[in-house]
């Protein structure tokens, strides 16, 4: 009989030394605060491309100072180039919505807090894990080698449409190596999200502590085993969906390509794809995206809001439920994004009514927030008006998703400002609020130290205020036919609304400014914020019940036993209104 | 700082319903049948998006103005009803709002989708290529030549790679620049797309598509008003992409058959 080891995949030896500790680590709190890491990186990037593209919006002749360095042949004198907006927009949309939508809410904090919530010393299999985080890495560098290439990054949105983004060089500037870096790069992030998927799931499943039953689970763990089962599903769509359409562009197959297009004045020696092809492969896998950006924030959001309230949500079950109804439905509705794609049009009524019903799920969400404020005791700190203002930001966006669900609306509305407005503000704003959120209420788990609480409330006055002067205009734009990814508002008719362009450039020249507070928080309380003990927020979820930050095995060697469910607020505990998931005490109601 | 927050949010709602309630940004024109059924859904939606998103800012800001920095040990109390009765108004509110706006909605759909081009409409090519549209009118014969993708040069403004030598057909077809059409007549628009995605938008016309390489499709309007209205690519579709318009311009039939005459000279 062959030896077997007695020690299950996820248990591993101390680590030793810096590069073990720090660099290739295993263990899933260092794997968590990296992810963090990168896409605190990638959302710097991210927003500063914004600035660029708002700039030149509105000053289109601005000289940018060192905008030069970054590209001569795209900025030549520090003025930017139609071609190079459409870079610098294809790669703030790539980086938002892969590495830092995708990154923060699910992968840095699902990996940080998802196996000590359920009570396990590490993630199922952490080898894994480490190899995710560092394939997303490389997914990032070859990303950002797009800015160095003689080519410069690709110019054709996030979504890459075919054929624009498979017939290379004749598309135009950034499309020969540019538009490759993109198509590896993403390819390479699929394949680390579908290994941190799986992790996630088999993790949950397997490694719950003694008496953590499923329904026991705090909610955002519950959002990041549902995000995951999404993700897995997703990412296995995209990756072949990237793997065609780099055979496309360098091997001379045509999965995506027609016969008798001419591009460049040269006919292309392609037959037989099909452009809507990638749209449907794109878009199955880019309508769950939305979902697993918001989700996270979703059970992050509902977990610092209980704690905050002090008593439970009204029903843990049906947020739940809630959750994995938008995680079901997210399957049915990719076609909404293609109404006007020349696909079947009886099909766009199959997909509007799957769309619509989604409202009812997110609907229910959000009552049973607003219901559970009501007598509540609510404390005022920056995780909770995080938490608020993402469930503002929440109904705010939602509500315009009711207008491009239907077809018919969709003829007017698509590709203008107002779906800009509607994704921006829901899968943008709202995801990151939870993110914000979960920063300043994990914060003291993770270092021991509290952020500072003046400047996360100024931070959070600026970015609430900002996001909605940004954002909310957006959909009047969009209202009055203000198209999308123009460089320059050529159109006769927009000259009257140039100043309200002007002052949402403004507005997002001060909200992104106050980012740099958040960064400066963050940096500043990691070595000098006020120490923090165990459990700072009297809160009931097991990552309180260790040392803050937690040892190398969390648990330290020990296996805690689940007691009760997630959220015993309100009752009459050993240590106040709480009673915390891993202690024995009875209490006299509830489970 | 809870009910700083309430304010602010109370403030955000009506001011972000106020230029909606004062129709500061309207829809522009419009020029189409079909138009009004958009438009008339569209007013529809905004109604009770507008409801909703004000009706949930507004609740969320009382909530948060009388159960925020209440007194440490305030007795904490559930909402009437619990869960249920949220989740039961939920699906019967938004549930019936769901059912009415896919169901009603979708008069305006079919309207441009579901119905075929009328037998006498007259028959457009439009071609879009980077970064430019333009438009085939069959010519006294009524019938349009092929295209042949090989023959498309640019430097001879043979835009749609014609034959005339050896196809009599598109001896006589006309190709301009400017989408002319005849005022109150069925325009049927059949869509060519000569490399990349592009997108045919004219917002007084109230009609958007994507030019699909590969996939011949076809949308069909009238328009109402003579004029000239601006046609954009909605499609990202390369560099010059902000770039790529043409104009529409709408004649009475009178003035659109001398237009017709004069280009077949």
């Amino acid at each position: 009989m062959a030896e077997t080891s007695a020690e299950p995949a996820h248990v591993h030896a101390p680590p030793e030394g810096f590069i073990r500790k720090h660099v290739f680590s295993l263990d899933h709190k260092v794997i968590g605060k990296q992810y963090y890491a990168l896409a605190l990186l990638a959302v710097f990037t991210g927003m500063i491309l914004s600035w660029l593209m708002r700039i030149h919006l509105v000053w289109p002749n601005a000289k940018i100072p060192g905008l030069e360095l970054l590209s001569k042949v795209g900025a030549p004198g520090g003025v930017m180039t139609p071609e190079y907006y459409l870079s610098l927009l294809t790669m703030h949309g790539t980086l938002m919505v892969f590495f830092v939508l995708t990154n923060a809410p699910f992968a840095a904090f699902g990996n940080y807090f998802l196996p000590i919530q359920i009570g396990a010393e590490d993630m199922a299999f952490p080898r894994f894990n480490m190899m995710s985080f560092w394939t997303t890495f490389a997914a990032w560098v070859v990303l950002m080698l797009a800015f160095v290439i003689p080519d410069g990054p690709p110019i054709a949105g996030w979504t890459e449409y075919t054929p624009l983004s498979a017939i290379g060089k004749d598309a135009g500037p950034g499309m020969e190596w540019g538009a490759s870096c993109w198509g590896i790069s993403i390819a390479l992030f699929c394949v680390a999200s579908l290994l941190s998927s799986l992790n996630f799931i088999a993790t949950t499943l397997d490694l719950r502590a003694r008496g953590m039953t499923l329904m026991r689970m705090p909610l955002c763990t519950w959002a990041w085993f549902i995000t995951s089962c999404i993700a897995l599903l997703a990412f296995a769509v995209l990756l072949p969906a990237c793997i065609l359409l780099m055979l496309d562009r360098h091997a001379g197959t045509s999965f995506f390509i027609p016969a008798g297009i001419v591009a460049s004045d040269r006919l292309q020696p392609h037959s037989g794809g099909s452009p809507l092809l990638w749209q449907h492969l794109f878009w199955f896998f880019g309508h769950p995206e939305v979902y697993i950006a918001i989700l996270p924030s979703m059970g992050i959001v509902s977990h610092i809001l209980i704690n905050s309230m002090r008593k439970p949500l009204l029903s843990a079950k049906v947020v739940i439920y809630s959750m994995m109804s938008i995680g079901f439905l997210s399957y049915m509705v990719w076609g909404h994004h293609m109404f006007l794609s020349g696909m079947n049009p009886m099909s766009a009524l199959a997909f509007s009514f799957p769309t619509l019903t989604i409202t009812i799920p997110a609907t229910i969400l959000t009552l049973i927030w607003l219901g559970s404020l009501y007598g509540a005791n609510l404390q005022i700190n920056s995780a909770s008006l995080f938490a608020i203002g993402f469930i503002s930001m929440f109904v705010s966006g939602g509500v315009s998703g009711f207008f491009l669900a239907q077809p018919s609306i969709d003829i007017y509305l698509h590709a203008t400002y107002f779906v800009v407005g509607h994704f921006h503000m829901v899968m943008g704003v709202a995801s990151l609020f939870g993110v914000f959120a979960g920063t300043y209420f994990w914060f003291p788990k993770m270092t021991g130290r509290y952020m500072s609480e003046g400047l996360g409330k100024l931070h959070f006055w600026i970015t609430f205020i900002g996001a909605y002067c940004i954002f909310m205009p957006f959909h009047y734009l969009g209202l009055i036919g203000n198209v999308r990814r123009y460089q320059s508002f050529v159109d006769d008719f927009m000259a009257p609304y140039i100043p309200l362009h002007k002052f949402i450039t403004i507005a997002a020249l001060i909200t992104g400014g106050a980012q740099f507070i958040f960064l400066f928080n963050l940096i500043y309380s990691r070595f000098w914020g006020k120490p923090a003990p165990q459990n700072p927020w009297n809160a009931t979820s097991l990552e309180w019940s260790i040392p803050s930050p937690p040892p190398w095995n969390n648990f330290g060697g020990r296996h805690p036993v689940v007691y009760h469910d997630p959220y015993q607020y309100g009752v009459k505990g050993g240590a106040g209104d709480f009673v915390m998931q891993d202690s024995p005490e009875v209490i006299a109601s509830g489970d | 700082m809870g009910k700083i927050l309430a304010v602010v949010i109370v403030i955000i709602g009506l001011a972000s319903a106020y230029p909606i309630l004062k129709n500061q940004y309207p829809l522009p024109e419009d020029i189409s049948t079909h138009g009004h059924l958009i438009d008339d859904q569209l007013n529809d939606t905004m109604m009770e998006a507008g409801i909703s998103f004000v009706g949930a800012q507004l609740v969320l800001a009382y909530f948060l103005w009388t159960f925020s920095g209440r007194k440490p040990g305030s007795p904490l109390k559930d909402f009437p009803g619990g869960a249920k009765v949220l989740v039961i108004f939920a699906f019967v509110i938004v549930g019936t709002e769901v059912i009415a706006l896919g169901a009603f909605g979708q008069k305006a759909w079919a309207s441009v989708y579901f119905t075929p081009a009328k037998a006498d409409s007259l028959q457009i090519q439009a071609q879009a290529e980077q970064f430019a549209f333009y438009f085939r009118y069959a010519g006294p014969d009524g019938k349009f030549g092929m295209i042949h993708p090989e023959k498309i040069d640019e430097g001879n403004q043979n835009y749609f790679g014609l034959d005339p030598e050896n196809d009599v057909a598109a001896r006589d077809d006309i190709v301009s620049g400017e989408l002319v059409v005849p005022m109150s007549k069925e325009i049927h628009l059949m869509l060519h797309g000569k490399d990349v995605g592009h997108s045919f938008y004219v917002r007084e016309l109230r009609i958007q598509q994507d030019f699909v390489p590969g996939l011949d499709l076809s949308v069909h309007f009238t328009a109402t008003k003579v004029g000239k209205y601006e046609i954009v690519c909605t499609q990202l579709c390369g560099l010059g992409h902000y770039n790529m318009k043409a104009y529409l311009n709408v004649m009475s039939q009178v003035d659109f058959d001398a237009w017709l005459k004069q280009q077949s000279q």
